[in-house]
């Protein structure tokens, strides 16, 4: 029905040219040729098998993490906190795995998750009611409560949960082998992992699209006065995307612990919370394609440790790139609604 | 200074805010500028303080032909402006305010400006504490504040904008004082307002403008039948229209207070049956608006008794007054009444959900029916527009059409603000001929409007605000196109009858 016109096509290729202009003269800066650089990144992303199966560990995250921001994105909310609803995940999934510690995988690890995902939920919760109720920005509160778990996790690892008979204050007691999702032979990707990380990104894909419940996000997301006047309850959709953006970063944070890292670590939410905003900027607008943003940025990620090992570039190359390529698709669509619309009067 | 306006003219889009434009304000003098709401005052008077640039025609002060550019550069020619609602800035203290614009180098010239700041409260005898924050005082003084820090910045045209609206009679009299005192002074000032008795009580002359265009200038005295016949249109006619017997009580009022922000309506009664139609008007900002929003639920009044179809609803909030058939469609269309973004059929999906219909229950939206009963809707109220057309992208009138084919089917009371604002005569035809059936299966309705035709087309009874408060209810038929000209502009019931005789 819609046609792409070519305002739409040239501001839609404008971001990607301009990161690449600036990614290359920034390679050239640093005395590299920016060809084998690029080259090496998506070698390092998708080079052998266990490159992709890297990556695919990385889009795992990404990819449940993203699909939920798409949640709160689409009411409207800046759910900053992301972060830390994944760490409080891990935490609460690693609480279960104590109490279920001695039990079969088949048991122990659905009882981690569901707990992983309880936790995420009643962290994102917290940011909820503080926003509908105390009035506080979720930007304040989500930023404040990722503090709050970070300072969460370093008591856990140093005190209670430390191993046992081991001086190290930076990681907690490793979960039983039974308690590890299994992965490939010689690969560190769980099917278990990717299958249920595409059916979190279908069930929210096609609950954005199809539910009354996606259509009051949206009507709430952009416009609450109008939406309350519809009869749309403004304080419990608010509360149901938290909840359910919550638990994707539950799971997320859940999955983390018991199929790559089976140890609670600080930080364990790899900056995926943050990233996750940088792909729901990037693509939240067609949510299909969030999905695919994921998997883009998760090569980038694995890619970024090729850089650094063969080219003694540091990794955060891939990081720059990543963050330009979202700058210049948001100045693009800045630049589009300023001046995209003369062009098409004209 | 002397300001001469010669052949304004200032277009927004197919509006002709300001048409040719010509009047000279003397030195030393209160020249008066009124005119309804959208007749093009303050578009007039943004482009003598540099807020708008003119399409065409000049501006001249002291004979001498001037560009002013900017806000900045309006001050620096002399000339500063008073906004009806005061552009400054809450969390700074008054005497941080009165700082804010002076150029006097890199370090603020604290002490000196304290002084200064002083000196003028003695002059004028107002009363203020250069410590106090913004946001703690009231309008009419932060109104003080601005006229004493364009004084300091040496502005020799003062341009007030309905300045006596949101303040108290004290104030009011201490203001007319003051401009008073600098008009003597030599200070011309420039007055736009539309209560005919602050006009009639501060001005020396006085222009008229009727939509975009200047229609007569005056000298005190002035005839107040002459202004109200130069500021509204005479081409009133009584409109036939069908008796619709009036059933039981559709809304009470009963001496409900509502306050919102700095803006308070103290006591005000209003009963309306089923089948009445009551227009409101009054000019913008009288305390329609907040009369409205607390009739549809969506201020609460602080105390008083309202009721709908009979049930006391004290208190309760929007869903309550939704539930028992109110329906509120705002001035505002895509700010308030409909989601800018969403297509017509997402919204008719919402409405089904909001009147509990069996399409509007369950999990899974069927877009297929969404669509083929937006369709339907589209039909039957003509909408220029598909069920998949983001509303925003609707034409005006289409939006107020979408509005309405968006309305729950069972309605006791409409609340309508503006409902022909900007449209065509054929849309806005056609938009009455569907709220008059609503009217005609038993609602009642409200609207506001600054139409005095519409007003006066369609009322059964006509309520007038003035200053917040309910000022008159008058049966449309007792009410003449003049008398309702002077009722809007502040002049009570019993005068217009001691005038009519």
């Amino acid at each position: 029905m819609k046609k792409l016109s070519s305002t739409q096509i040239i501001f839609g290729l404008l971001p990607l040219v301009l990161s690449l202009v600036v990614v290359s003269l920034l390679i050239i800066v640093l005395g590299q040729n920016p060809m084998t650089v690029m080259g090496t990144l998506i070698t390092g992303a998708i080079g052998t098998d266990v490159k992709i199966a890297d990556s695919l560990v990385a889009w795992v995250s990404l990819a449940i993490v993203s699909m939920g921001l798409m949640v709160t994105f689409r009411a409207g909310q800046w759910n900053i906190g992301m972060e830390g609803q994944i760490m409080l995940g891990a935490i609460a999934a690693y609480a279960a795995g104590r109490v279920v510690w001695n039990s079969p995988g088949v048991i122990g690890i659905p009882v981690m998750i569901l707990a992983g995902m309880a936790g995420g939920a009643f962290w994102a919760m917290l940011v909820a009611l503080l926003r509908i109720y105390g009035g506080v920005h979720e930007i304040f509160a989500g930023l404040g409560l990722n503090f709050v778990t970070t300072s969460i996790t370093i008591y856990l690892i140093s005190k209670p949960w430390k191993p046992a008979g081991s001086s190290s204050v930076s990681t907690s007691e490793l979960l039983p082998e039974t308690l590890w999702l299994q992965t490939l032979p010689g690969l560190r990707i769980s099917i278990v992992a990717v299958v249920l990380a595409l059916l979190a990104t279908l069930l929210i894909y096609f609950s954005l699209r199809g539910t009354f419940w996606g259509l009051r996000l949206k009507a709430v997301g952009l416009n609450p006065r109008g939406a309350t006047l519809m009869g749309v309850p403004t304080a419990p959709t608010l509360l149901s995307s938290y909840i359910v953006c919550g638990m994707a970063a539950g799971l997320a944070g859940a999955l983390l612990l018991t199929g790559v890292r089976h140890q609670i670590v600080n930080n364990i939410s790899s900056g995926y919370g943050f990233t996750g905003i940088l792909i729901v900027l990037l693509a939240g607008k067609f949510p299909i394609l969030v999905p695919l943003a994921a998997l883009i940025f998760a090569g980038l990620g694995v890619g970024g440790t090729a850089i650094r090992l063969s080219l003694k570039l540091d990794s955060s190359l891939a990081g720059i790139v990543t963050a330009l390529l979202v700058l210049m698709f948001e100045i693009a669509q800045g630049l589009q609604s300023k001046y995209g619309k003369t062009i098409k009067d004209q | 200074m002397k300001i001469e306006f010669r052949n304004i003219h200032k277009r927004f889009g197919a509006v002709h805010a300001n048409n040719d434009v010509s009047f000279i304000v003397p030195t030393g003098k209160i020249y008066g500028l009124i005119g309804e709401n959208g007749a093009g005052k303050s578009t007039l008077m943004k482009q003598l303080s540099g807020y708008f640039s003119s399409d065409s025609g000049q501006i001249l002060l002291d004979d001498r032909p001037v560009k002013i550019v900017s806000p900045a550069d309006a001050v620096r020619q002399g000339i500063g402006m008073l906004h009806q609602d005061p552009l400054d800035f809450p969390p700074m203290r008054l005497l941080e305010n009165f700082m804010t614009a002076c150029n006097h180098g890199v370090i603020l010239p604290q002490s000196a400006a304290l002084k200064a700041f002083n000196d003028l409260c003695k002059q004028f005898d107002f009363d203020l504490d250069p410590n106090a924050f913004v946001n703690e005082v009231t309008v009419g003084e932060r109104q003080q504040l601005e006229i004493i820090r364009l004084l300091w910045l040496g502005v020799r045209t003062l341009i007030l904008d309905e300045p006596t609206t949101g303040i108290s009679a004290i104030q009011k009299v201490k203001l007319f004082q003051t401009l008073k005192k600098l008009a003597q002074q030599g200070m011309s000032i420039l007055f736009v307002s539309h209560k005919l008795e602050d006009v009639q009580e501060l001005c020396g002359e006085l222009a008229v403008l009727k939509r975009g265009v200047l229609v007569g200038t005056l000298t005190a005295p002035f005839d107040e039948r002459k202004m109200v016949q130069l500021m509204f249109d005479q081409a009133f006619e009584l409109h036939p229209r069908s008796d619709v017997p009036l059933g039981d009580s559709a809304l009470d009022l009963k001496d409900v207070t509502i306050v919102e922000g700095p803006n308070r309506m103290e006591h005000a009664n209003l009963q309306v049956r089923k089948g009445e139609v009551i227009g409101i008007a009054g000019l913008e900002g009288s305390g329609q608006r907040l009369l409205m929003q607390s009739c549809a639920g969506l201020l609460r009044p602080l105390s008083g008794y309202t009721a709908i179809n009979g049930i006391d609803l004290s208190g309760k909030g929007y869903p309550f007054f939704e539930q028992n058939g109110v329906a509120f469609l705002p001035a505002d269309r895509l700010v308030e009444g409909l989601v800018s973004g969403m297509t017509i059929a997402e919204h008719a999906v919402l409405l089904a959900q909001k009147e509990k219909r069996p399409e509007g229950k369950g999990l899974f939206i069927n877009w297929k029916a969404a669509i083929e009963e937006s369709d339907s809707r589209i039909k039957d109220f003509r909408i220029k527009g598909r069920p998949e057309s983001t509303v925003n992208s609707l034409s005006g009138g289409n939006q107020q059409r979408t509005q309405l084919a968006l309305l729950p089917a069972k309605i006791s009371v409409l609340i309508m603000e503006h409902p022909t604002r900007g449209l065509d005569i054929e849309s806005a035809n056609y938009i009455w001929d569907k709220l008059l059936k609503r009217r005609d299966q038993g609602a009642c309705i409200l609207y506001s409007s600054a139409d005095l035709d519409e007003i006066l087309q369609y009322s059964d009874r006509v309520l007038v605000c003035f200053a917040n408060r309910i000022h008159a209810i008058v049966p449309r038929k007792e009410l003449s196109s003049e008398d309702l000209g002077y009722l809007i502009g502040g002049k009570s019931l019993s005068d217009l009858k001691s005038l009519a005789m």
